[in-house]
């Protein structure tokens, strides 16, 4: 499933914008949804929608009129609050209708407030106790390897989220079976619930962490869609270890009044500044 | 046999004729006997170090890609310190993960309360998805590894450090007849109408002496083996209560929520007699030779001979 040209093609200017619009129509999604819901988490999940716009509509490969198939690159949203910009992506590549995205978090809906890998097709694990996805990527990269499978393993992580102990468990554990099958991604936006990451508890210097742990370490501007396809390319070809890559990114991103505003990390948008939210995303 | 010794034999024999079994633990391995089966298949080994939390998610990573991974550690470590990756990661999305916990209860003495599991029934019952057995012997355990692998879904089985004595005959007979361990099931190993005696785990062979002694003051009593007890064996249990009117239960955990709080909530709904409660009161016990701790905290054959004839009191 690649709506943007083919894994190979080149990354030109062409599929740059084309992936950039599918991002801004991302964007709009998550808006329009957590409105709708009445609550949710619009500010992480707009940091991360040019990653997951990048991975389902070009990088991965997958099926979703086969969302089982046994060969499929994996997904696996850690900072699983951020389910709307992952919900509209799977929407959008026609996992489920688009209708669907309007029952976010209601009663009877396929799409809870944080994923369920059961009730949502295309997800491939139940996620939102943060620091667990990075583990159940463990699991999925060396299942790959007994079974001799090429698909690769993409984990998507807040930078909150790394305060979590089992994330360097998991860091750890990766690259001692030197899983280079497995990607893990941090957004890092640089606030959590209560405030700015430095202040809550301290993360820097993150890539020389994940470097100290083993891991081959990129750092890109995580909304830059040429780094970010560049850097998911790069992974593929680094042997023998697991590849992070950080990506600096803005919470709330694309929309002025929404970036780097702690009160988006959870509270949804009202009517009045939907509106002006989407005249931005337009 | 210990019933982790049963289980590490089982877990060998299964891993050949089952190639998608892999086995995962958490520095333990020596202990909780995955490392026979780490020695035999070490590429389907997966030895997490201290790392209980990774393990656990990592399990369930494993599942959703078909492989029916066993993650051992003792108990304490198998439940309470992975309370909620278990949770989360495995029991909500229904995933196919077995957790075999040895060192339950407080039978692995010495070592003292810090590594006692008296509160994990309780814990894991409370999951929805999830199944707990508590095998009695070596041959129920191999019983109940083999009844994990034909289940799909979250399964925690309760195992323990002791030698055990040996209760069924080889190959899972009673009487020599051939019994079938079920899920949601539980044996019947005497019959009576005075009392009857429901029991799980290590506490199976001290009812049947209890039993024996009761028996020789003439009250004819009941024993069962409550192997699951989720799901539990409700029409056992209600027939019991209603043949004999006296329930005591007996179990190597907290009396509250384990064993005794899984009949009781049954009983309490469907036939409601007197009933007793043998376990452990509440209290996290001490160190000490494991004889001397069974005795001290309540988890003999006499403790369940003076919890029955105080049952029959309240009956009379």
């Amino acid at each position: 499933m690649n709506t943007a040209g083919g894994k190979d093609a080149p990354h030109n200017e062409q599929l740059i914008n084309e992936l950039n619009k599918i991002a801004l129509e991302i964007r709009r999604d998550i808006l329009m949804m957590t409105t709708n819901a009445g609550s949710g988490h619009p500010g992480g999940s707009l940091s991360a929608a040019d990653i997951i716009t990048a991975l389902y509509f070009h990088h991965m490969r997958h099926d979703p009129k086969n969302p089982k198939w046994e060969d499929r690159d994996r997904f696996i949203l850690s900072k699983g609050h951020s389910c709307p910009a992952l919900y509209a992506a799977l929407a959008r590549c026609g996992y489920f209708p688009r209708e669907a995205l309007w029952t976010l978090r209601k009663v009877g809906s396929i799409l809870q407030g944080h994923p369920d890998m059961i009730k949502t097709p295309g997800l491939e694990a139940s996620t939102g106790n943060l620091g667990q996805g990075l583990s159940i990527g463990i699991g999925m990269a060396l299942a790959a390897r007994l079974d001799h499978k090429d698909y690769q393993v993409y984990v998507l992580l807040g930078d909150g989220e790394i305060d979590e102990g089992q994330v360097w468990e998991a860091a750890m554990a990766a690259s001692h079976f030197h899983l280079d099958n497995l990607v893990a991604t941090v957004d890092l936006n640089g606030l959590q619930l209560d405030g700015y990451t430095g202040d809550i508890m301290s993360l820097e210097p993150v890539g020389d962490k994940w470097r100290a742990f083993g891991w081959y370490v990129m750092e890109i501007d995580g909304h830059n869609m040429r780094e970010i396809l560049d850097a998911l390319d790069m992974a593929e070809r680094i042997k023998y270890k697991p590849t992070a890559i950080i990506a600096h990114t803005i919470k709330g991103k694309g929309v002025s009044f929404m970036e780097n505003q702690v009160k988006f990390h959870g509270e949804a948008l009202s009517e009045e500044q939907l509106n002006e939210a989407l005249k931005e995303l337009s | 046999m210990a019933t982790r010794d049963a289980y590490g034999k089982t877990l060998v024999a299964l891993g050949r004729i089952n190639k998608d079994i892999v086995a995962l633990d958490a520095d333990l391995s020596t202990s909780t006997r995955t490392a026979w089966f780490g020695k035999e298949f070490p590429e389907r080994f997966f030895n997490f170090g201290i790392a209980e939390a990774n393990m656990i998610s990592a399990a369930a990573g494993f599942a959703a890609c078909g492989k029916i991974p066993f993650a051992s550690t003792f108990a304490v470590f198998a439940t309470g310190r992975v309370y909620n990756q278990f949770r989360t990661s495995v029991a909500y999305p229904n995933l196919n993960v077995k957790v075999v916990a040895t060192h339950s209860g407080i039978s692995i003495g010495e070592d003292g309360p810090t590594h006692f599991c008296v509160e994990d029934i309780a814990l894991m019952r409370a999951l929805p998805n999830t199944t707990v057995l508590i095998p009695a012997d070596a041959a129920e355990t191999e019983a109940a590894v083999k009844a994990c692998i034909e289940h799909v879904g979250p399964i925690y089985l309760r195992l323990g450090r002791p030698k055990v004595p040996v209760i069924f005959e080889e190959s899972y007979k009673w009487t020599g007849e051939p019994l079938t361990f079920k899920i949601g099931g539980s044996v019947t190993l005497r019959e009576g109408g005075d009392l009857a005696i429901i029991a799980s785990g290590l506490m199976v062979s001290e009812a049947l002496k209890a039993a024996e002694e009761l028996e020789k003051e003439g009250i004819r009593t009941m024993v069962i083996d409550l192997y699951s007890i989720k799901p539990i064996d409700e029409d056992t249990l209600v027939k019991a209560a209603k043949e004999t009117g006296a329930i005591v239960t007996a179990e190597e955990h907290n009396v509250l929520g384990g064993v005794g709080s899984s009949v009781a909530e049954v009983l309490v709904e469907t036939v409601p007699v007197p009933m007793v409660k043998v376990g452990i009161q509440d209290t996290f016990a001490e160190s000490g030779p494991m004889n001397d701790i069974l005795v001290k905290y309540g988890l003999t054959a006499s403790n369940i001979i003076e919890a029955a004839k105080k049952v029959l009191k309240r009956k009379e």
